[in-house]
């Protein structure tokens, strides 16, 4: 199958076999060829400037010219012998200092020098792809901030987990394989299905699909009440749902973002729906096709087994919710474009005591109104919001400084631990309860710890 | 409890955490006939604490009260008693990705420090994974030994009292990770790469000083590693405020502007407590950031071997 990624047309066909991490050079015909690793041809004496005071930038220092170059390329020579060329014909190249002959080399190389490598899916490569790729599908949330997530939230084997999120399923994947197929984790979606296209990606072994369910969220009022049935299920779940599964491209962004349109601010809009313009990534699009035909098929079944389907979809919800019912859940687990407060509201009920809980969004503001009601309802303590900073560096020797710095972008989380949430508190007066706990904190800062 | 396993109810034996207040909390060890002292007086072990749940409120014998939390990597990290200095949850957490951990992995340490960074990496990967940690300090690896055993997660740790730099891990061939938080991790580059599986695996390496990550930078160079990719993360607190400022006299009535302009800026839509005119003053919520925080911990240098 003809896969596309930068620009570039292959095949994947020879790539299976050899181990994650190869490096493979793409031929003309899309074919794939491994790569050794090249000892650096040195340049040959090397002959380099101390500055720059003798270079004028007369646009005349490279003497190939643009058709030169593009015979050259449809010749189908070999990228790394193009940028020899490029230097050879270089008239400042000699003169420049032997740092910018360094980063020239490496500009052209970039350009003419195609090389792949293929790796591993991991929640470190996934949430880097999908925030520089697509970070309108992810609401935004850098892969720091994702991995802050995890750990403030606990999570690890054997866990039940509930996790409400629409991050195309990039977050249900870091914690599906935080978790390595033990626990259980409970997925609330909104609308007729969850969405899982980032999760598909991370290809975990089948039986790690055993114990996630999942939940609709515009059920989670009749369950806290005690009215759930699972015969009133949302309207044509089995179709809806499949659609929005199985769809990841444009048609399940342009559903969402019709059924929101009420609730969205219209800025919203542009937001969520540029990023899937570009929707040439490799990982994706691979998907897209396989889902395709997946779905050819599916519309080709007979009524029988879409029944069958549905009487396992709703036993599958029957156990989601039981599990719920319990609630003794291990952690929440918030990452929506929803408004947090209500969302935390509810699903927190569903929590045991002493157990962490993280929400996550693109805006401070939501966050310190949602830190206000949870401090109201009281049942929790240690809140912290909070956010982090990035910064990558370029550590060469002699030139080592930072990067770039990514801030505000990556999001901000609310953090906590549930307690015993006590009778009678919450129906009486919510700021004399406040008035309890701020001495105390005050008083904590004076006195010493006896231990 | 144990730190890889959450219980519902405190046992003696436990190690569970004391919640004052606000970033006040300290660790207790239950036993029966024990009792701690805390400002709102005495937490008798076997009738206040044994067989509550956790995440209990338990009244002192002064009337005070305070909460007994589940222990976590987290709020150990924030207890510990240090034996040297800590990396702290924020850098934990990239570490934690950038290694690509997850249950059965198998990461080797060095050095094991106080353990901050242990507890956080046996609770990833546990059940099936292992810990290979190497301090060169005996007290210090004996301490985390005792700690390790006392927290119950001693059969997925490995302590080794040696010296890393000069005779690695003590294991070839069999990690997923390495990670080094040592004054010259240059010089245990080598070890760290033969420590790690044949099919390859990834590294960390933490240093405070831009000298020590140049070097580290070169020795990954030249043993192989790809990938090198060197950060830093910072963690911002903010603390949510009510902030009320006064609007100036101009000697004009102007109520009406102000109070809708701060309104419409404003995105919660919920009763909108933020913006409240009242005697010639607006009130809105606020994240402050915090006077003072951490700058700078160290540097994460993160490596491929394939």
């Amino acid at each position: 199958r003809k896969i596309i990624f930068e620009k570039q047309w292959f095949y994947l066909d020879n790539a299976i076999g050899h181990i994650y991490g190869t490096t493979f050079e793409v031929t003309s015909g899309g074919n794939l060829q491994p790569k050794q690793e090249v000892e650096e041809t040195t340049t040959e004496t090397k002959e380099a400037g101390t500055d720059n005071r003798n270079i004028v930038d007369d646009g005349k220092s490279q003497k190939l010219t643009h058709d030169d170059i593009k015979a050259l390329k449809d010749k189908g020579i070999k990228g790394q012998e193009i940028v020899q060329q490029l230097i050879e014909n270089s008239t400042t190249f000699r003169d420049k200092t032997e740092f910018a002959q360094d980063k020239y080399i490496k500009k052209k190389k970039k350009k003419y020098e195609a090389v792949i490598t293929i790796v591993k899916p991991s929640t470190r490569i996934l949430s880097t792809m999908y925030y520089a790729r697509e970070p309108g599908k992810i609401n935004h949330m850098r892969y720091d901030t994702l991995a802050q997530m995890l750990t403030l939230g606990n999570i690890h084997a054997g866990n039940k987990m509930i996790v409400m999120e629409t991050c195309a399923g990039l977050v249900l994947g870091a914690v599906m394989e935080r978790m390595g197929g033990y626990g259980s984790i409970i997925q609330m979606y909104p609308g007729g299905g969850p969405v899982r296209a980032a999760t598909s990606c991370f290809g975990f072994p089948k039986h790690f699909f055993d114990n996630l369910h999942e939940f609709p969220l515009s059920k989670v009022q009749s369950l806290l009440s005690g009215t759930f049935s699972t015969e009133t299920l949302p309207a044509d779940p089995e179709e809806s749902a499949l659609v929005e599964e199985e769809s990841n491209g444009l048609s399940e962004e342009k559903q969402t973002s019709l059924q929101e349109t009420e609730e969205e601010p219209a800025t919203e809009a542009p937001m969520e729906i540029n990023p899937t313009e570009e929707q040439d990534t490799m990982d994706i699009n691979a998907e897209d096709g396989e889902f395709k035909e997946n779905k050819e098929k599916e519309t080709k079944e007979n009524v029988r087994e879409k029944q069958i389907k549905q009487w396992e979809r709703r036993k599958k919800l029957k156990e989601a919710a039981a599990l719920l019912r319990e609630k003794n859940a291990d952690g929440l687990i918030v990452a929506s474009k929803f408004h947090p407060t209500p969302l935390l509201l509810s699903l927190l009920e569903f929590v045991a005591p002493s157990r962490p809980f993280v929400v996550y969004c693109q805006y401070k503001e939501p966050l310190i109104e949602c830190y206000t009601k949870l401090r109201e309802r009281g049942g929790v303590i240690n809140l912290k919001l909070s956010e982090t900073w990035l910064r990558n560096y370029q550590v060469l020797p002699d030139r080592s400084h930072p990067k770039l710095t990514m801030s505000g972008g990556g999001g901000y989380l609310l953090s906590g631990i549930t307690v015993v949430l006590e009778k009678g508190r919450s129906d009486s007066s919510t700021s004399e309860a406040l008035k309890v706990e701020e001495p105390a904190s005050k008083r904590c800062k004076l006195q010493d710890l006896p231990c | 409890m144990n730190f890889v396993e959450y219980g519902d109810t405190i046992k003696d034996g436990d190690t569970a955490i004391v919640f004052l207040g606000h970033e006040s909390m300290f660790p207790v060890k239950v036993q029966h006939g024990t009792v701690t002292q805390t400002k709102y007086g005495v937490i008798r072990h076997s009738t206040d604490l044994i067989g509550k749940k956790y995440g209990s409120k338990v009244t002192c014998s002064k009337g005070g009260w305070v909460f007994i939390l589940h222990p976590t990597p987290e709020l150990w990290t924030m207890n510990l008693p240090h034996r040297t200095q800590i990396l702290y949850s924020t850098d934990i957490s990239i570490i934690t990705m950038m290694l690509e951990l997850k249950p059965g992995s198998i990461v080797c340490e060095s050095g094991t420090g106080s353990g901050s960074l242990s507890h956080a990496l046996i609770r990833t990967v546990a059940p099936t994974g292992h810990l290979y940690t190497v301090e060169f300090h005996q007290q210090r690896a004996e301490k985390a030994r005792e700690e390790f055993r006392e927290h119950g997660v001693e059969h997925l740790v490995t302590v080794t009292n040696q010296d890393v730099c000069k005779n690695g891990f003590g294991v070839s061939n069999i990690a997923d990770a390495v990670f080094l938080d040592i004054p010259s991790p240059w010089e245990a580059i080598g070890h760290a790469k033969s420590a790690l599986k044949a099919e390859g695996g990834r590294i960390c390496s933490f240093s405070p000083c831009i000298e020590q990550v140049q070097r580290t930078c070169l020795a990954m160079e030249e043993y192989g590693f790809t990938e090198i990719n060197t950060l830093e993360i910072l963690l911002r607190v903010y603390n949510v405020r009510t902030v009320s400022l006064q609007i100036p006299d101009l000697g004009e009535a102007a109520e009406d502007n102000s109070g809708t302009g701060f309104d419409s800026s404003n995105p919660s839509h919920q009763g909108s407590p933020c913006a409240n005119l009242q005697e010639g003053t607006v009130q809105f919520k606020s994240g402050v950031p915090l006077r003072e925080v951490v700058g700078h911990t160290g540097y994460l240098t993160f490596a491929t071997k394939s």
